[in-house]
């Protein structure tokens, strides 16, 4: 641990409900040591504010080893702060300087709507799973794990998109607040591989529309949203979710039923 | 301090060859009518790789199923951390593989502390979850042919580990995800995310139900069912600091401990040897470096405890690659608890590195020699990645410094062969049992319990008890008496928490505690630490009940307050644990008593007076609890001396 304590300010979003009107309080806090993640910086802050009397600051967040994504935050601006690649959990506050004034907020999107300061609800990503994101396969039913060969290449690149750790940085880093990039990860993943092939149509309609109903913006093509993805999701899964979809429009015999987020179950 | 009952607990193991007994007690268990599962309601706490998979299997069944889980969604249970593997008894790599050396592996590993029954239907249904999984679409690691690739782990003498590069806990955990939103999906199951299980409900002594708090507004709500299955994850957090989540706590355990469930083994905690050192005092939490890197990495130290060169600098005639030099055998793969216990020997001997002293170093610079950066980087790419931020080294560059952190527990409430707890009705799956893995857990072991509990055993098993029941089990109204008791007990606790009011932070108690903990209670423990533990827990916990301060309120989202119940029932299980570490005169796997070690300071076991499961029956808070003893019998893998040298 060195001695190179910092100063810094934090200007922090503060929400008692959903309902309730936010706004922005400003914190000092004094020797915050470099070798601190983000998140024990806030532990400390809020270890103050209790033995002040005063209600710490909410913010989601679990495994604090970047696989949970459960963590999130706007770090001036930022989703998951400056780093490329790494969650709030994992930035560390090496990366600012003494001095500094940090802006902190929630995801900002109305599909993650705020339940209380720093704390947003994502369970929209969970009914998007649920439309279609899944190999429909009961426990007992599985051949041999060997019987089907995957191609290197097509697991490795399935690999790279199942990595998603579906925090929302993608969503919040969007102008649309659009969720293509987590769609795009999960449809690309069972795209790739042959046992997610006989509900290929099925699922790109379902989880698409799921996304529509659910009030994620359409995607803007910039590129944010890979740019802020903690997990390295490139937009590539994008075009492969397009091409998914044409497909589906254009050549499936699903019936229409199954473009409707609750329809054809 | 305690009583030791007389009676011998019954772990209804069937009888017959081992190899037998499963598919035997299967044929015996009794089955529910397709149409009529639907008529019966089961409540899966818990959503990592054990309660996800028991949920969607049980809906996939046709059973009625409500899930809950603490966190915003069931796809961050801690499961999703596990980095290096699942092992299963496939002998794809053709190396001499079975059913049965898995099995005996893991009676071996667990220092013969576990039921050789359940042991064995665990490696028997290892290779079904390999496929299971790779039908739902996780992508294992593969290699060209388009096969399965596999690793080793420790313990073990074949290749028997399936990964999924750094994040297979995450792959296996979002494929059991899939499939449980799958019922979702289809209304078989009803998901309760951010409610936290704070009290069972018992009817007429069988498990009906549960309270639980919604986290985001502060709800009490109750839900009855005709079974519990509690998949609720260890009590790591006991020491504070851990491996595990910030979340992960004892509570919904400790809550059907206190109504009358067996808590079994508790002082069997294990230590994971390769972890990053602490850093500072505001650390949260400990971050682990898998196990599967000991497959590349060389552990070593300085031979001289004078020797401060940076380690680039230190020739390898100057290097003590202790763990290639006490166990040849097994080298830098022997099994966790003693992988653990040698850094700690080294460091306290004063040959530890770093500025605390208390780190050993993880070198990968011969493998990096050997196969090029980019092997490495393609099979531990993440972890290195993890390890550069948090401790700002490169270790492609410098060694990784490590030491052992609290990561696994292997006690848990007790169950029997069918994994019910001593409450009729209740049902416990994962880390939260404490069937499996005796005395210590092999590396890559703990996916595979938690799957095979969830998506093989309680299928076949909670059947017979709503078989044998059903008829009995009548619907459970809102208004019963034992419903509202729950109700009343969970609020009033709440209420207690937010009245006191003092000066002290909950973070701070907690902190408190698992100094007591990690000091007396873990790589090594003596009688005398252990007699100070249990009264410096019981002073702690008074001081918590006067003087900790919970701000806000309980009608709304309230993180200190949750983390406030947790840290009171880590202060009554404490307590247990410190009893029965100082209970167990012998060492044993993770459990290392000073007094009981030969000359080589090796763990002495004491098979003539401890060959037991112990299984704590609550009597009251401070009062002494019961001993329950089940004997354990060792057919098929003969008692003898743990040996990796």
């Amino acid at each position: 641990m060195s001695g190179r304590g910092m100063n810094l300010t934090l200007k922090i979003w503060r929400q008692p409900n959903a309902k309730a009107k936010g706004r922005f309080e400003t914190y000092r806090l004094g020797n915050v040591s470099p070798d601190m993640s983000f998140l024990e910086m806030l532990d400390v802050l809020n270890e103050q504010l209790i033995q002040q009397g005063d209600e710490p600051i909410a913010f989601d967040h679990d495994c604090r080893e970047g696989i949970c994504g459960m963590c999130s935050l706007m770090i001036n601006g930022q989703a998951h702060g400056p780093d490329r690649e790494t969650t709030t959990c994992q930035l560390h506050m090496r990366r600012f300087h003494d001095g500094d004034t940090i802006v902190i907020e929630p995801w900002r999107a109305n599909a993650f709507p705020v339940v209380r300061d720093l704390v947003v609800d994502r369970s929209a990503f969970d009914r998007i799973i649920s439309a279609g994101g899944f190999v429909s396969v009961n426990a007992g039913n599985a051949q041999d794990a060997n019987c089907l060969p995957v191609p290197k290449r097509d697991q490795d690149k399935a690999m790279d998109a199942a990595a998603c750790i579906g925090c929302g940085a993608c969503v919040a880093a969007c102008k649309n607040a659009s969720a293509m990039l987590f769609v795009s990860a999960k449809v690309s993943q069972l795209a790739l591989l042959p046992q997610g092939k006989p509900e290929r149509d099925r699922r790109v309609l379902k989880m698409v529309a799921t996304m529509d109903q659910e009030g994620f913006g359409s995607c803007t093509n910039t590129s944010e949203c890979e740019a802020a993805c903690p997990a390295g999701i490139s937009v590539s899964n994008i075009a492969r979710l397009n091409r998914e979809y044409l497909h589906a429009v254009l050549l499936s015999d699903e019936t229409g039923e199954a473009a409707k987020p609750d329809g054809g179950a | 301090m305690f009583q030791v009952a007389d009676s011998i607990l019954d772990g209804h193991v069937p009888g017959g060859p081992v190899a037998q007994m499963w598919d035997s007690h299967k044929s015996d268990l009794k089955l529910v009518s397709p149409n009529n599962k639907r008529k019966y309601d089961v409540i899966v706490v818990g959503t990592g790789l054990a309660g996800a998979s028991a949920a969607a299997s049980l809906a996939e069944l046709g059973y009625s199923v409500k899930a809950f889980c603490f966190q915003d969604s069931p796809r961050r249970a801690h499961s999703i951390a596990a980095q290096g593997g699942i092992n299963a008894a496939k002998n794809y790599p053709n190396d001499g593989d079975s059913v049965w050396r898995l099995f005996y592996d893991t009676v071996k590993g667990g220092d013969y502390r576990a039921r050789e029954g359940n042991v064995y239907r665990l490696a028997q249904v290892s290779a079904n979850i390999i496929d299971q999984c790779v039908a739902q679409g996780v992508p294992f690691a593969r290699d060209y042919g388009g096969l399965l690739a596999n690793r080793t782990f420790g313990g073990s003498l074949v290749s028997r580990t399936f990964y999924a590069r750094g994040q297979t806990g995450q792959q296996l955990l979002l494929g059991a995800y899939s499939s449980l939103m799958r019922q979702v999906g289809t209304g078989k199951v009803k998901l309760f995310a951010r409610r936290e299980m704070l009290e069972l409900i018992i009817v007429d002594g069988i498990a009906r139900g549960i309270v639980v708090r919604n986290l985001a507004t502060g709800q009490f709500e109750t839900h009855t069912a005709h079974a519990v299955v509690l998949c609720t994850g260890g009590y790591g957090n006991v020491f504070y600091l851990s491996t595990n989540a910030k979340g992960c706590n004892v509570t919904a355990a400790w809550r059907c401990h206190r109504r009358g469930a067996y808590f079994a083994n508790p002082c069997f905690t294990q230590i994971h040897p390769t972890c990053i050192p602490v850093s500072g005092h505001y650390q949260s939490k400990l971050t682990l470096m898998s196990e599967s890197l000991r497959n590349d990495g060389r552990v070593w130290v300085p031979k001289s405890p004078t020797d401060k060169r940076p380690p680039h600098e230190v020739p390898d005639e100057d290097r003590d690659y202790y763990l290639e030099r006490r166990y040849p055998a097994y080298g830098n793969m022997v099994p966790r608890d003693v992988a653990s216990r040698a850094a700690k020997e080294r460091c306290d001997a004063g040959y530890g590195v770093g500025s605390s002293g208390m780190a050993v170093y993880l070198d990968f610079s011969h493998a990096i020699k050997r196969d090029g950066v980019d092997v490495i980087k393609a099979k531990y790419g993440n972890l290195f990645h993890m390890y550069e931020k948090i401790t700002a080294e490169n270790p492609y560059q410098v060694p990784m410094r490590i030491y052992p952190a609290v990561h696994y527990t292997m006690g848990g409430l007790w169950v029997d062969y069918n994994l019910q707890s001593s409450i009729p009705g209740l049902y416990v799956l994962g880390e939260a049992n404490f069937s499996d893995h005796g005395a210590n857990r092999l590396g890559a072991s703990a996916l595979m319990q938690g799957l095979a509990d969830g998506y093989f055993v309680i299928p076949y098993t909670v059947g017979d008890h709503l078989a044998k029941n059903g008829t009995k089990l009548k619907p459970v109204p809102e208004d019963h008496p034992s419903v509202q008791a729950a109700l009343g007990e969970a609020k009033s606790r709440v209420d207690k928490l937010l009245s006191i009011n003092g000066s002290r932070t909950v973070d701070s108690i907690h902190r408190e505690l698992g100094q007591i903990m990690w000091g007396r209670c873990g790589m090594a423990r003596n009688a005398t630490g252990l007699k100070q533990a249990v009264d410096e827990i019981r002073a702690l916990r008074d001081v918590f009940w006067t003087q900790v301060k919970v701000p806000g309120s309980g009608e709304a989202l309230n993180q200190n307050l949750e983390h406030a119940g947790r840290v009171a029932d880590f202060l009554e299980f404490g307590e247990l644990l410190a009893l029965y570490a100082l209970h167990r005169e012998e060492s044993c796997g993770g459990h290392f008593r000073e007094e009981h070690q030969d000359e080589q300071n090796e763990a002495k076991r004491d098979d003539q007076n401890f060959c037991y499961v112990g299984a704590w029956e609550w009597t009251g808070t401070g009062q002494p609890p019961v001993l329950h003893r089940e004997p354990l019998q060792f057919v098929e893998v003969p008692l003898t001396t743990r040996s990796y040298k």
